[in-house]
């Protein structure tokens, strides 16, 4: 809550008063200041959450941390806000922070109306439903009557009221401000379900009191392209933002990796040649040297690393590639070729 | 030395050095620096916001919201409600809190301030007690107790608390029967007007009595039995006559819970007592300091006249003591209104949760909603304290 007031106040006062900031600022000042401030979420495991000693992991953390590596060679330079769904676009517009890597999904509105723009798609998701196992429920279709808890201020809370509609069912909506809120209220019992995107209801679960007394029902009832955001205006930082995304990308797809990728440096394969600037200067084109993305590579690792390491079957989590794969893996991740 | 002065005529001061002139000019300029402060920001907020494409203006109002509210007192749906609805819904659900909020604190707090003055020892201090506990934590961590701690632990629907005469207790509120009117039910709206005009009209006869001859009616019993006694009676003739004006919907047990009926959510519990009980105890203070502050000779008087200590408090203290119990008391009303904007805490739909939490981020308009949310409780503070300002004027003492 204040937090919320914080981060409003601030925003207010900056547009009031700020002159706007030149349009192709952001890395300039992100040099300047010598880090990267990086919209995180408040705690989401596998995507964006600080552990006891305050080192901040997830997939989502980790394109931040690329970011940081590809300008400063060096990926500790991350300075993570944590915010809830409803402060964090406003923290953005504000300036607050330099991109928000929050698992928020890509829409029109927010595409053209509040003045952002979505470089990439690092997680392509779906809304979902848990339930108690002693409810008895199977399917979504069932939850007429229901109560279901959201986090408001987010695409989840529309998504929810369209297949209800859709699906001529009744149902009690109770948001909260923040996951955590919403989470414990459906662990206290408040709410019959706890809705968020699939990926979420994995993470959050971990969390319940009773892991194993819920399960996530087989609907998925949206399309929820989750990405990076930036302000629109700036295209010099969108691109490197994009290009960082697609760098891991391409990584994984030629098989260049955290450990290899030294190696690499001298393959005759020009496509790998390219994405490590060995050959043109793709890098300096967007306002970076040219080894780029043998900085993100060797202190982040590549798309497919980050996502096994953060989401994946190496993490508590165990999500399937499914739609995350490489697009040569039956996936829609298709990494836009340096050239 | 003044006579001095008053004779010679004024020197020829110029313009310039007349301190009244130089007065009126530094406002000026005062006034003129801060309008002009606020065009630049204005003007500035809004070339900002068209450079970096940020929709502006009010015509989001207009827009189909998308989302459900739990608490709609007017007919709400995602599909053919406005934004421009969310907002009445959410000012609708601070208003309601509010009113009730400060109808119950009022009462609760006179009852705790008179009780803390009490020569009971038990009373006066279980008083002292409440009030430096409730007032001395912070309100928002009482609304997570009650919302949390205390209704977060009621059963669930399948096992709900059933209380008798269709009232029910669950995790997921209060339920109880909805009445459903029939056509006739004028006939006991019609008996509770009379019974109202009845009360009145012997109100004034029995004081008119009194006055002239001294002697005292009933007045309590008698408003009583014409106010409820005459509505219930005619109810029960209605009903045994076999046109019952007035049915019940009862809730029943449905999949996930109790369906039918009416439904007072947990959230809006949890606020309702959070604000009740937290102002209480600062109404309490408000009240013990107005009736120390009437002189002891007047309590003294009063006994000596004969009169008992109910009535020495009814006619006597409370009267000369809300001279200085009011504005005071406004103030705290004031403080309820806008405190029950932490309601976003815990999930109930009022202004803050509903119009600068959703809709603020489903628009991302953050100026334009912030500065109506502002208005909006600017507006509802200065109506109330218009409204105590004109009954401290009926209770301020008459100067002669």
């Amino acid at each position: 809550m204040k937090k919320a007031l914080v981060t409003i106040a601030f925003g207010l006062t900056a547009s009031l008063f700020a002159t706007a900031a030149s349009a192709q600022a952001t890395l300039n000042s992100v040099k300047q200041k010598g880090f990267l401030t990086c919209g995180s979420n408040t705690g989401l495991a596998g995507f964006g959450q600080p552990d006891a000693q305050g080192n901040w992991t997830g997939l989502d953390v980790d394109l931040c941390r690329a970011i940081a590596a590809a300008i400063f060679d060096d990926p500790t330079k991350v300075r993570f806000i944590p915010l809830a769904a409803k402060d964090r676009f406003t923290a953005l517009q504000s300036g607050e922070v330099d991109v928000l890597s929050r698992n928020s999904t890509k829409t029109m509105s927010r595409d053209t109306q509040l003045g952002l723009d979505f470089p990439a798609i690092n997680y392509f998701d779906g809304q979902g439903f848990m339930v108690r196992k002693k409810l008895g429920v199977a399917s979504a279709k069932e939850l007429n009557g229901a109560s279901i808890c959201t986090q408001q201020g987010t695409t989840t809370e529309l998504n929810l009221a369209d297949y209800f509609r859709a699906n001529n069912m009744k149902y009690e909506v109770v948001a909260f401000a923040t996951s955590d809120e919403t989470f414990k209220a459906y662990d206290a019992g408040r709410c019959d379900a706890f809705t968020t995107d699939a990926s979420g209801l994995y993470a959050e679960r971990l969390r319940a009191s009773a892991p194993d007394d819920h399960i996530v029902l087989p609907e998925i009832i949206s399309k929820e392209p989750l990405g990076p955001a930036v302000r629109h205006g700036d295209n010099q930082w969108g691109d490197i933002v994009r290009w960082t995304h697609n760098a891991m990308l391409n990584a994984e797809e030629l098989g260049v990796t955290k450990a290899n990728v030294d190696q690499m440096k001298t393959s005759e394969n020009p496509e790998i040649k390219r994405l490590l600037g060995t050959e043109g200067k793709f890098g300096e084109a967007v306002g970076l040297t040219n080894d780029w993305a043998v900085r993100v590579i060797k202190h982040v690792g590549n798309y497919g690393e980050s996502f096994e390491k953060n989401v994946g079957e190496g993490s508590r989590l165990k999500i399937k590639r499914g739609q995350n794969a490489l697009w040569t893996k039956g996936g829609l991740q298709y990494g836009i070729p340096v050239r | 030395m003044q006579t001095v002065v008053s004779q010679t005529s004024p020197p020829k001061k110029s313009f310039l050095y007349d301190p009244k002139v130089r007065g009126v000019f530094y406002q000026v300029v005062l006034v003129a620096a801060v309008i002009f402060l606020f065009y630049v920001a204005a003007t500035n907020a809004i070339e900002n916001l068209q450079r970096a494409k940020i929709a502006s203006g009010f015509g989001f109002l207009n827009n189909t919201a998308g989302f459900d509210v739990s608490q709609a007192l007017i007919p709400f749906s995602a599909a053919g409600s406005t934004y421009g609805d969310a907002f009445i819904v959410g000012l609708l659900n601070t208003l309601i809190v509010s009113a009730i909020g400060i109808f119950f604190t009022t009462i609760l707090g006179f009852v705790i301030g008179i009780a803390r003055l009490s020569k009971n020892w038990v009373v006066a201090k279980v008083a002292m007690v409440y009030v430096e506990v409730l007032r001395n934590i912070p309100l928002l961590v009482q609304l997570l107790f009650w919302y949390i701690a205390v209704l977060g632990s009621l059963p669930q629907p399948r096992n709900s608390l059933e209380m008798g005469a269709g009232f029910y207790l669950n995790a997921r509120g209060l339920f109880m029967a909805r009445p459903i009117y029939a056509s006739n039910m004028w006939i006991l709206v019609a008996a509770l007007l009379i019974g109202l005009v009845g009360t009145f009209l012997y109100r004034r006869w029995a004081k008119q009595q009194q006055e002239q001859t001294g002697r005292q009616y009933p007045v309590g019993k008698v408003t009583l039995g014409l106010v409820l006694g005459l509505p219930l009676l005619t109810w029960v003739v209605l009903a045994l006559a076999g046109v019952n004006p007035i049915s019940f919907e009862l809730p029943r047990k449905g999949t996930f819970n109790l369906t039918g009926g009416m439904q007072i959510l947990p959230e809006f519990v949890a606020l309702l007592l959070g604000l009740v009980t937290y102002t209480a105890a600062f109404i309490a203070e408000v009240v013990r300091a107005g009736i120390l502050a009437v002189s002891k000779g007047q309590t003294e008087a009063a006994g000596s006249l004969g009169l008992k200590p109910g009535q020495t408090l009814r006619l006597v203290v409370i009267p000369q003591a809300m001279r200085v119990i009011v504005p005071p008391l406004t103030s705290q009303y004031l403080n309820l209104t806008k405190n029950s904007s932490l309601a976003v805490a815990i999930g109930y739909p009022d202004l803050v949760q509903v119009f600068m939490g959703t809709v603020l981020n489903q628009t991302g308009q953050a100026i334009e909603v912030v500065v109506i949310t502002m208005g909006v409780y600017l507006t509802i503070s200065l109506i109330t304290s218009f409204i105590m300002n004109i009954y401290n004027r009926r209770v301020a003492i008459v100067e002669r």
